[in-house]
């Protein structure tokens, strides 16, 4: 049931996704930085309701493809489909804007700002009548109440206080607080890079449970991960890069972690 | 991790003894307690030191809770305390201003000269200098965001720029008050309440304070204040354009300099060149002892008034105790150290 590298960049049948349309379609992404090749020509699919991982060895292009679909670099060929529409971002604001959110590695919060105020920074909501349209007032209750709702519904119990400053918080909670700010307001795409990296095994668990927590809601995510136990217990396919190319697309069923290492490190061909 | 939230009966246990240690280290420290709450809520410590310090100095001299003593005490406050609240936000976004005198001074030389010498009405005289004060802004908040020159850096040279403009402008020459138009010295008027004068320069600082304050906690600028001073790179990726933010902070802060221009005529009845010389550091003086950290994206221009108030009684507490004018300037240097010791200790509540 696997597919193999596919020259042609078509979608590959991986059991009943053939039938369904992809929400986010990278056709033949090619990118260059001076003589190095980043990507040759690299596809990939992400299907409505799904976990994607992206695995591959130091250098074989996992970082270039994420950033090419979220905006942070421009692919120098190739074509990039979201809802089946061509979409050229420039910055990542016009990844964002079209609803594909990105959690950095760096986890982006603000330390020092409260749950709430960090979920809704960059997006403030004001106040009714004149305290919000003329002395612009943000509406502090209206915020910290979405926030609380937007958190249970993520599965969240171990963040109830939402007016706890992010930097209180453990690893694991800041990092829900990232993916729950990610899967807020109505995105279509949550690109997760590295999510589990800096945390322990507790809290590495809430963060998978997070994921399918977002799967779940209809939410699809891309996973970019070293953790060859995480990918196999959360994703539902697994997009394998190597040498700027990819490898292969498996499902956790149809392989093993021994053969996921094998494709990536080029000692077995799909 | 010390909320008061009742878990979910269902709530998973801490899986290892480690974790249950950690906890229980966390809960049960009265120490790490009170870091915590002073970590949460950083104008604690001064409005503390400030009530400590009036007991101690009213109990030393009669005189220090004297209304007239008391109402002293805040005049002197009024043009450090204006200045302070351009320092905090500036210092809110990682930043400092080391000019923020030199700019008051130039703008204040500017209201008296155009007036006096141009003959220009008041009101006119005052936008002039406002609109010197902006301009300084501009002049920093340029160097800071296209330039991206250390704030420090920008603001030493700044600092000299602006004291050779003054006296440049000025021709060294002090203005006398009497010889300006009446809206000029207004700040200097007085009013009773309770028995203790207070002048009208002395209100418009608090109503800076107020407004101010209002503004970083209930609008979302004030939250993205907070937000580029605490890392400017989430900030960024939250989709906040930093710069500008930046630049805003800078023009915010070169208007209310050009008020602290205003009060200070009033307050010495003169606008001088020379003047002012000491408030470029005493601004920060005010602002680091009311627990707003020189990191950036900590603190509340409440505690900095705090902070300028406890200078303000320090000085003049120390003065009626009779010790040497020295001491004054000895007990500051103090209470900055301690102050910034103090904020360390607290960004320690989690690594």
């Amino acid at each position: 049931m696997t597919t193999a590298t596919d020259a042609a960049g078509q979608a590959p049948a991986v059991g009943p996704a053939e039938t369904r349309t992809p929400i986010l379609r990278a056709r033949r992404l090619v990118k260059t930085f001076g003589r190095v090749v980043g990507l040759d020509g690299v596809s990939l699919e992400l299907y409505p309701g799904e976990v994607l991982a992206i695995i591959g060895d130091n250098g074989a292009g996992k970082s270039t493809l994420i950033k090419c679909l979220t905006g942070a670099e421009i692919p120098d060929e190739g074509e990039i489909f979201l809802d089946e529409k061509p979409i050229h971002f420039k910055r990542p604001q016009d990844a964002r804007a079209a609803g594909i959110e990105t959690v950095y590695q760096n986890l982006a919060v603000s330390p020092a700002l409260d749950v709430a105020a960090n979920l809704f920074l960059g997006r403030e909501e004001r106040k009714k009548g004149i305290l919000g349209s003329v002395f612009r007032m943000v509406d502090q209750k209206g915020m910290r109440e979405k926030a609380r709702n937007e958190l249970r519904a993520l599965g969240i119990s171990t963040l109830q206080d939402v007016t706890v400053p992010v930097e209180n918080l453990s690893g694991g909670q800041r990092q829900a607080v990232a993916v729950a700010r990610a899967a807020a307001f109505g995105s279509k795409v949550v690109v997760l890079d590295e999510p589990t990296a800096a945390l322990g095994v507790r809290e590495s668990n809430q963060v998978l449970e997070l994921i399918r927590n977002l799967r779940d809601r209809g939410i699809p995510v891309i996973l970019i991960s070293h953790n060859m136990p995480h990918v196999f217990d959360v994703a539902d396919r697994i997009h394998i890069q190597r040498l700027g190319k990819r490898a292969a697309t498996i499902t956790p069923e149809s392989h093993s972690m021994t053969d996921a290492v094998a494709i990536m490190t080029g000692a077995l061909r799909e | 991790m010390t909320q008061q939230t009742t878990e979910p009966a269902k709530a998973e246990p801490p899986t290892s003894a480690l974790d249950l240690a950690e906890e229980f280290l966390d809960r049960t420290t009265p120490l790490s307690r009170i870091r915590n709450t002073l970590h949460r809520y950083p104008a604690v410590s001064p409005a503390i030191v400030l009530v400590v310090a009036v007991i101690v100095f009213g109990l030393l001299n009669d005189r220090f809770l004297n209304p007239a003593n008391l109402s002293l005490i805040t005049q002197q406050v009024a043009v450090v305390g204006t200045l302070a609240v351009a320092q905090t936000l500036i210092i809110l976004t990682a930043g400092i201003d080391l000019s923020v005198g030199a700019v008051m001074v130039l703008s204040s030389m500017v209201m008296a000269q155009t007036s006096v010498q141009l003959g220009l009405p008041g009101w006119l005289a005052l936008l002039l200098g406002l609109v010197v004060g902006l301009a300084a802004g501009a002049f920093n908040g340029f160097l800071v965001t296209r330039l991206k020159l250390p704030p420090f850096i920008v603001t030493l040279g700044t600092l000299s720029i602006f004291v050779a403009l003054t006296l440049l402008y000025s021709g060294g020459a002090t203005v006398r008050g009497a010889e300006m138009p009446e809206l000029l010295t207004a700040m200097g008027a007085t009013f009773n309440v309770g028995g203790v004068n207070f002048t009208v320069g002395v209100l418009m600082m608090l109503l800076l304070y107020v407004v101010v304050a209002l503004i970083l906690a209930k609008t979302a600028w004030g939250r993205h204040v907070y937000a580029v001073g605490d890392d400017p790179e989430a900030a960024r990726l939250a989709g906040i354009s930093v710069n500008r933010v930046l630049m805003s902070v800078y023009l915010a802060a070169g208007a209310i300099l050009a008020l602290g221009a205003w009060i200070q005529i009033g307050r010495t009845n003169a606008a001088s060149p020379n003047a002012g010389a000491e408030l470029n550091l005493d601004s920060i003086t005010a602002v680091v002892i009311g627990g707003t950290s020189l990191f950036g994206g900590r603190g509340t221009v409440w505690g900095t008034l705090l902070g300028a108030l406890i200078v303000g009684v320090f000085r003049n507490g120390l003065s009626l105790a009779g010790l040497d004018v020295l001491w004054q300037t000895f007990a500051v240097g103090v209470l900055i150290i301690v102050a910034v010791s103090v904020d360390q200790w607290i960004r320690k509540v989690r690594k």
